[in-house]
Order: C-alpha cells, then structure tokens, then sequence
C-alpha cells in the first residue's frame, strides 16, 4: 500500500469519527429540546383560543406595526397600518417551544448551541471524507445522506441566524438528523475510494450538490406543512368550538399560527421548486453527455420528474380557490414523500442508470 | 406558479382587477342545454380550468409511475423479455395497458396533450391580457384607501399638487409605472413576474416540443471496435440500430474514425480493488467523405461531437488474436475476437467461428468452432477457478476447446455471434477420449489431433463498443429549459404590487396624504416598501403642525368601502 492511500484512509477514519461525534452531540440536543418543550409545558398561555374567540365576536383585526427605523421621529412619521385579507384568521403566533418560561428559553437556547457544535462537527466529518477521497463527497448513498442531513441542519441555522421563527422545527429537525446519520452509519456505509468513470464530470459538484441542497431545504418545507396541518385542525377545532386534549393544546398552543405556518413552508417550497427544475435540468445535460441522451425515463429520471410535477401541482393549489389550506397541503407532503421515494426507493428497489458503487 | 388573492380583487372591484392574468374559477360548472356548441364550449371551458389542469398534472405523474417499476422496452428490452418470460400471467394484461412503452403508450400521450392543449388555451387568453395592461395604465385610486392591506396618512402643509408631483417623480425614481388620476397617483410595479410566468409556460412548450421531434428525427446504434478498426456512419456498419418514425437514412452524418488504442485502469488496491478508474478511447476521425484526419480521447463523459452527432464510450473488453492453420500447416483464419465480459473483472466468453478456408486432414472442406473462455488477470495453476480476478491485463488466460462440422451459419437465420450452436459439430477428444481444452497464454499454440491443425492465442487487444447517437433540437430543449428557469424564478421571486397616493385639501385648508398598496399576496415586504416610500415622501411633506382632527393611523375607520362587502 502506498503511501498516498495510508493517508487517505486516515481522513477517512477521521471522517468516520467526526460523524459518530456530531450523533453525539446531535443526541444532546435532541434531549435539550425535550426539556425545553417539558418545561415550555408549565406555561398557560390561551392565546390561540383567546384570539379565535375574539375573532369571532369582532370580525377581522387589524393590527398595527410599528414601522418607524429611529426612535425620535416615531410620532412624526407616518405608521403603515396592515390589515389581512377578509376571511382569514388574524391568529397570533405561538410563543415557541419554551412558551415563555425561563427554563425552557434556557434549554431551547442550549439546544439551539449544541445544534451549532453538532453541525460544526458533521461539517468537519463531510469536509474529511471530501479530502480522503479528493473528490465531492456524494458517490454513494453513505455520503449523500451526511451531506443531506449537514445542509438541512445548515439551512435551518441560516433562517436562525436571519432571525427568522424557525425554532419549532428543532426538536423535529434533531430527531430526523438522528435517524437518518443511523440509517448512514449502519446499512448504508460504504468504505471511501474513488468513483466510477461515469461519474467523473464537473457535473457531478453541480448536479448532486442542488439535488442534495433541494432536498434538505424541501424537507424543512415538508415539516412546516405537517406541523400546519396539525395546527390547523387545531385552529379549527377551537373555532368551531371544541376543546382538543390537553397535550395537543401544550403542544400546538406554542407552534406558529397556522397561517404563518402556510407561509413558511409556500416560500420554502416556492424558493426551491426553480432550483429543483433546475438540478433536472443539469442531469439531464450530464446524461447527455455521460449516456447519449437527455431524457431517457431512467427510473431516476422518472421520479424526478414525478416530484417536479407533484411540485408544480402545490403551486398551482395554492393559488386556486378551493384548494388552497388543506388539500395544497397534503399536496407538497406527497410532493416531498416522491422525493423521499427517489432517493431512498429508487436507489435501493430498483436499478437504473444511477445505481453506482453498491447502492 | 401564482398565487392569486382573489378575495383581494373582489373586494377592491377596478383597483385589484387584473393584477394578475390567472384564470378565475368558476363557482360551479352548470350543465350546459345548448347544443354541440354549448357542449364543446363547455368542454373546452372545463379543459382550460384550473382544476382540471391540477387533475391533468396529477394523473401525469401517477402514469408516470408504472414506468418506472415496469422494465421499459424504449430503455433495455433484454429485460422487458426476461421479464415476459417470469411473469406469464400479468405479462399479457400488461402488454394490453401498454406498460412496456409507457412513455409513448396512448393514455400517458393523451394526459400530456391534454395538459399541454388545457395550458395553451389557458397562457393565449393570458398573454392578451397581459399585453393589454402593458398598454393601459395602473388603474386609478379606490374610493377607501383604508381597505387596502397597508395603508398610511399623514396631513402636511404642503399643496396637493405638489405632493402628488413629488410622490410621482418618486415613485417613477423607484422604477414604478406611474401616472395622476384624478387627485391620486397610481402606480404598479413587478410586471416581470407576469413576463415570468408566461415565458416559463412557453417555454415548457418549446421543451415539450423539442423533445417530440428529437424523438421523432433521432436515430442511435451501438458498435464495437476492436483496436486498429475502423466505422465509417452508415446504417451498414452498425451492429444494432433505433431510429425515431421520421428519420431518413441521408440524415446519417458523414464521418467516419478509427479506434487507435483503448486504455482502461483500474483500482489496484483497497476493498475497491478493481474498481475502473478510466477509460479512453483514443482515435482518429474524419469529417465528411474525405476530410482531414483528426485525434481526439473520447472518454465516459466526453464523447465525440462530429456535426450533431455525438459518439460515446460505452463498453470495453478484451479481443484475443487469434490463427488457425489447417493440417497443411497452412493459416486459415488470424483475427482479433472480441469476447463480451461476464463479471467485472472482465472474465469474457465468446466464440471463435472459422467458417472459409479450413479442410480437414483428407483435404475436405469443413468449419471449425472454438468456445474461448478469457480471463485479463489468472488466479494460477491449480487455483481451480477461471474467473478473472483483476480487470486488467495482468496475466492473461484463454481457455478453449474445439469442435469441427457445420456451424449452421448457412441456414439463413441469424446467429449471435458471441455463441457457437454446436448442433450440427463434433467436438475435438484429446488421446484419452475426454473434451479437447487447453488453457494458454499469449503465444502459445493447442494442437488440434489427428493432424487436424493448429489454434494459435498470438495477443490480445482491446475492444470499445461506442453508441452514435443523434437527437435533433436538443439545442431547442435547453433553449426553453433555460427559460424555463429563468420565467420560473422571475414568477416566483418577484411580487407584483401598486401603490396609490392620494393628495387632498381638508376642510380645514391642510393638506390630507393617503398612500396604500396591494400586492397579489399577502407578504411582509409590501408594508416595508410603503413605509420607505411614506418616509421618502414625508421628508418632501412634513407632518404639519396642529391637531389632527380625525385620522389616526392605528385607528383606521371600520366602515367598508363601497361594494367592498360580500
């Protein structure tokens, strides 16, 4: 053995042991944000139901903001009124998992750093199985499931730092990060070396990294959407008059209103979908390149375009009366469960033209 | 790709009119009691619907599915038939629903007509419109300012006129269509979303287009080449051969190259051992009849571009030389044999056919058949296997054994070449009565017995199977992908807004400023780019001083404005 390849296989063994670290202290934080959510529990706050009743009995808010950038001119300059579309739900958001409470800010803002340390961690982990193989790390499913799983992390850390209200996605963020590093280390490792000749192109850092960046930024749309239809049935429930159990009014009680919640996921979904079209649209430049044609239905290809088309048809939802709310919503999960089925189906169900390096 | 407020236009009649293209739907489709026209109008109404344009994508992608599960005959129709012959029973039903040829079969066709006719009829209407209010101006001022989503007022000193010139200029500074109704300045912004999205349906179209007719004009075959030969693109030459239903054989661009050397390597060390590292083709190619001649390395991701045509590296493998000599010791037959790989480490079978030239020892005519067993790299004598356990050249082995009679290759039917049909062929027995087979090496020589001659393993070379593939328009379809990204993103990012500013004298002599703006949806930014063009326009319109006898920001009034109310 060479020399060059006894180094190789010692980032390699780096790599692996920065990964098994980040699960760690992605397991920290996991227990972090439970206890955030525990002690967030002991908070009675009734906003939504307060709201809903309200809302009720007075017809549409308006709410005011506060819109002025200094401080002295407050009173003389003009103040922007904002008042929502007649017939939707002026419902104040939740106030996050901590509901308010010094203790569970306190764990949510532990959990929030070790999230950052794990990331940084992983990062590190995917950065020396680069370096061990000198090449982009997403040759097999082993390494692309780190990477998925380091951009998602990424994505959310950026829409914190931006200060953006994304802290509820947290404990559900920790909790699929650790599965899916799980199902990386264990069924699908694969020993780091080279690739195969056909994947040999440039268009591998530009067709592998937007698919991966898609579907890590889609799955944090996915989590919007689910949780928005649990806060919505519970929005509805209250309005109509009911009362929902109490872990559900714990729980849902602290998450977004339901329309923020809409929203959050639409612009995610909405700001990916280009950059979705255009990840199709590279790897079928590289199939053109790689096999003789662009578009030749490989199973891959097949289900791309299935996820686009499921895509295109929430966009479409959401923007046509008696579609939106709901039924757009159980749209993009499928949307995104097409996607889930490309990555972890087609890969391991069926062969194609993208069955590389054992899986 | 919008998302239209409609609630928003009902309620704000002329001003929330046309600020976006999309198509209203429609409460309830009534039946229709007119005749053949009302009931085309009715179809053609239901077809261009939202709804069911969200029904056509649907079902789009659920046929899409079976496709993917099902072997395709358009991708490996090796499979299709394997797969015939495993499932007898669902095989049949199958075939009926077109499952083989999804993709061309005639109900996912029909769902993507129909989704493409419903988006055509749905984006001519649009575009009309739209160039319409490229041509119009911003609509005027509601009556109540109020009802909009922002909404701001302030009362100043200075004169309307003035204010509304200033909000003008200001507005038309910061890129909005702009012009005075009346006492209000209307003004709109974000027309490229509208552009966006028309363009990122057309070109959908072009793509959709594109793709039928390279489908219909393409045409690819595969062949193999041994190093040292040559293809010259006529249909003659290919080994196998696809064309779409409209292609012409003069559609065949005229070249031809010369397959030089091959160079494979591969992994030598580590669990990947073996693993292939890279191909190339090294060749020479001529353009036209009688072009000058060119090298070029065509590798897995760099094929060989020669007037649309594009020739790619597909496969590789080993062809062992080989001469024969009749018991005259006369050669009969010396050629390179490609053998087609098995494993990957290119264990290779194939057949050695000696079909002219060959007469047995009493001088009759007759024809020879080897079966060639090929390994790259030997386990060793007495390792017990013939199994190659590097694909590369590293001590290679050809075993074989022999038979005489008639190949059958007379019969007119077509044979593969790769296997011997031994049917109508006696075997060649060593002195003790077993099968004839003997492993050599390179050089090395298998008598045949009875003075029946000589096989010869004199070298190896290296095959390389290209495919040629041609596919018109695919310029086209990245043409419109390219703009389909771009309309996309133009569609999706950018919001289409107005703003209005109206500017009148109170009863009490100052001056009252109303600005507000609505956007298609409701977002974050509208009321942020009020109030930085409130805070542009409060610095030419200061607060004047003095009460302030009815309006107050925070407390808009509640009354509706006219027609407003469902």
């Amino acid at each position: 053995m060479n020399l060059a390849a006894a180094t190789n296989e010692n980032l390699a063994n780096i790599s692996n042991t920065l990964i098994y670290s980040s699960m760690a202290v992605y397991t920290l934080a996991f227990f972090a944000h439970i206890a955030e959510w525990v002690f967030g529990s002991r908070s009675k706050v009734g906003r939504t139901a307060a709201a809903l009743n309200k809302d009720s009995a007075t017809g549409p808010a308006v709410k005011a903001q506060a819109a002025e950038k200094g401080g002295t001119a407050v009173l003389e300059r003009p103040q922007v009124v904002t008042r929502s579309a007649a017939g939707s739900r002026d419902v104040p958001d939740g106030p996050g998992a901590a509901g308010g409470t010094f203790k569970g800010d306190l764990w949510g803002r532990i959990a929030v750093s070790l999230t950052v340390v794990a990331f940084a961690v992983q990062a590190a982990g995917v950065v020396a199985r680069a370096l061990s193989v000198q090449r982009a790390p997403w040759g097999n499913m082993y390494e692309f499931s780190i990477t998925f799983s380091t951009v998602a992390v990424g994505a959310y850390l950026i829409l914190l730092a931006l200060r953006k209200n994304v802290r509820w996605i947290g404990l559900m963020l920790v909790t699929t990060v650790l599965l899916d590093l799980g199902i990386a280390t264990t069924t699908l490792y694969t020993d780091s070396d080279q690739l195969v000749p056909a994947l040999h192109s440039y268009w591998l850092w530009i067709h592998v990294s937007t698919a991966i960046i898609c579907g890590a930024v889609f799955y944090l749309g996915a989590v919007g959407t689910l949780l928005y239809l649990f806060r919505d049935s519970y929005e509805n429930k209250i309005a109509s008059g009911g009362t929902p159990g109490k872990f559900a009014t714990s729980v849902m009680e602290r998450l977004p209103a339901a329309k923020s919640l809409d929203t959050f996921s639409y612009r995610i979904n909405a700001a990916v979908f280009p950059l979705w079209t255009f990840t199709i649209i590279a790897g079928a430049i590289w199939a053109g390149d790689a096999w003789g044609r662009y578009w030749g239905w490989d199973p891959k290809e097949v289900w791309s375009f299935i996820t686009w088309v499921a895509y295109a048809a929430y966009l479409h939802a959401r923007a046509t009366a008696g579609w939106k709310g709901r039924k757009a919503a159980y749209l993009a999960l499928v949307a995104f469960g097409c996607w889930l089925f490309n990555y972890y189906g087609v890969n391991i169900f069926v062969t194609g033209k993208h069955s590389y390096a054992g899986v | 790709m919008s998302n239209t407020n409609t609630t928003d236009e009902r309620d704000l009649g002329q001003a929330g009119e046309q600020l976006s293209t999309a198509p209203r739907e429609e409460p309830t489709a009534t039946l229709p009691s007119m005749g053949v026209i009302g009931w085309a109008r009715w179809f053609w109404r239901q077809l261009t619907s939202m709804r069911v344009a969200l029904i056509l994508l649907f079902l789009l992608s659920l046929g899409a599915v079976p496709g993917s599960l099902i072997p395709q005959n358009s991708v490996d129709e090796l499979k299709v038939q394997t797969f015939k012959e495993a499932h007898t029973t669902v095989s049949p039903v199958y075939e009926k629903l077109q499952f083989f040829d999804v993709y061309s079969s005639v109900w996912f066709s029909a769902i993507y007509i129909l989704l493409f006719v419903s988006l055509i009829g749905c984006i001519v209407p649009r575009t009309w419109q739209f160039v319409g209010q490229l041509r119009g101006r911003p609509p005027g001022a509601p009556r109540k300012l109020t009802r909009l989503p922002a909404y701001t007022t302030w009362r100043t000193d200075a004169e309307p006129e003035r204010v509304r010139e200033v909000a003008h200029s200001l507005l038309c500074r910061r890129r909005f269509r702009s012009h005075v109704v009346g006492d209000a300045v209307a003004a709109e912004k974000g027309y490229l979303r509208e552009t966006g999205n028309l363009l990122f349906h057309i070109a959908l179209i072009v793509m959709l287009i594109a793709f039928a007719g390279g489908q219909l004009f393409k045409s690819e075959g595969g062949k193999l080449i041994v190093e040292g030969d040559g293809f010259a693109n006529t249909i003659t030459q290919y080994d196998d051969f696809k064309s779409g239903s409209l292609f012409d054989d003069d559609d065949l661009a005229p070249f031809s190259f010369d397959l030089q050397d091959f160079v494979g390597t591969y992994e030598r060390n580590g669990p990947q051992r073996g693993t292939p590292r890279t191909y190339e083709a090294r060749v020479t190619y001529a353009e036209g009849a009688d072009g000058e001649t060119k090298k070029k390395v065509i590798e897995v991701n760099k094929p060989l571009v020669v007037d649309g045509t594009k020739v790619y590296l597909n496969a590789h493998g080993y062809a062992p030389v080989i001469s024969v000599k009749d018991g005259k010791g006369k050669e009969v037959y010396r050629s390179a044999v490609p053998l087609l790989p098995i494993d990957n480490n290119v264990t290779s079978t194939g057949a050695i056919k000696v079909m002219d030239g060959y007469k047995d020892k009493n001088g009759k005519k007759s024809q020879l058949g080897f079966q060639a067993f090929f390994v790259p790299t030997f386990a060793g004598d007495g390792q017990g296997t013939m199994f190659s356990q590097y694909p590369g050249l590293d001590y290679p082995v050809l075993a074989l054994n022999g038979y005489y009679g008639s190949l059958g290759v007379d019969s007119g039917l077509p044979q593969n070449v790769y296997q011997l049909d031994t049917s109508k062929m006696k075997e060649f027995k060593d002195s003790n009565g077993d099968k004839l087979k003997k492993r050599l090496r390179p050089g090395e020589t298998m008598k045949l017995p009875d003075g029946a001659g000589s096989i010869t393993f004199e070298s190896v070379e290296e095959w390389a199977s290209f495919q040629i593939t041609r596919q018109p328009a695919s310029g086209w379809a990245l043409t419109g992908a390219v703009a389909a990204i771009i309309g996309l993103a133009g569609s999706l990012f950018i919001q289409r807004r107005r703003v209005w500013v109206r500017a009148v004298r109170g009863a009490d002599g100052v001056t009252v400023v109303e600005m507000a703006g609505l956007g298609r949806s409701e977002s974050a930014k509208l009321p942020e780019e009020l109030t930085g063009l409130a805070i542009a326009l409060h610095d030419e319109a200061p607060t004047a001083s003095g009460p302030d006898p009815d309006h107050r920001p925070d407390q808009p009034s509640e009354e509706p404005a006219e027609g407003a109310e469902k």
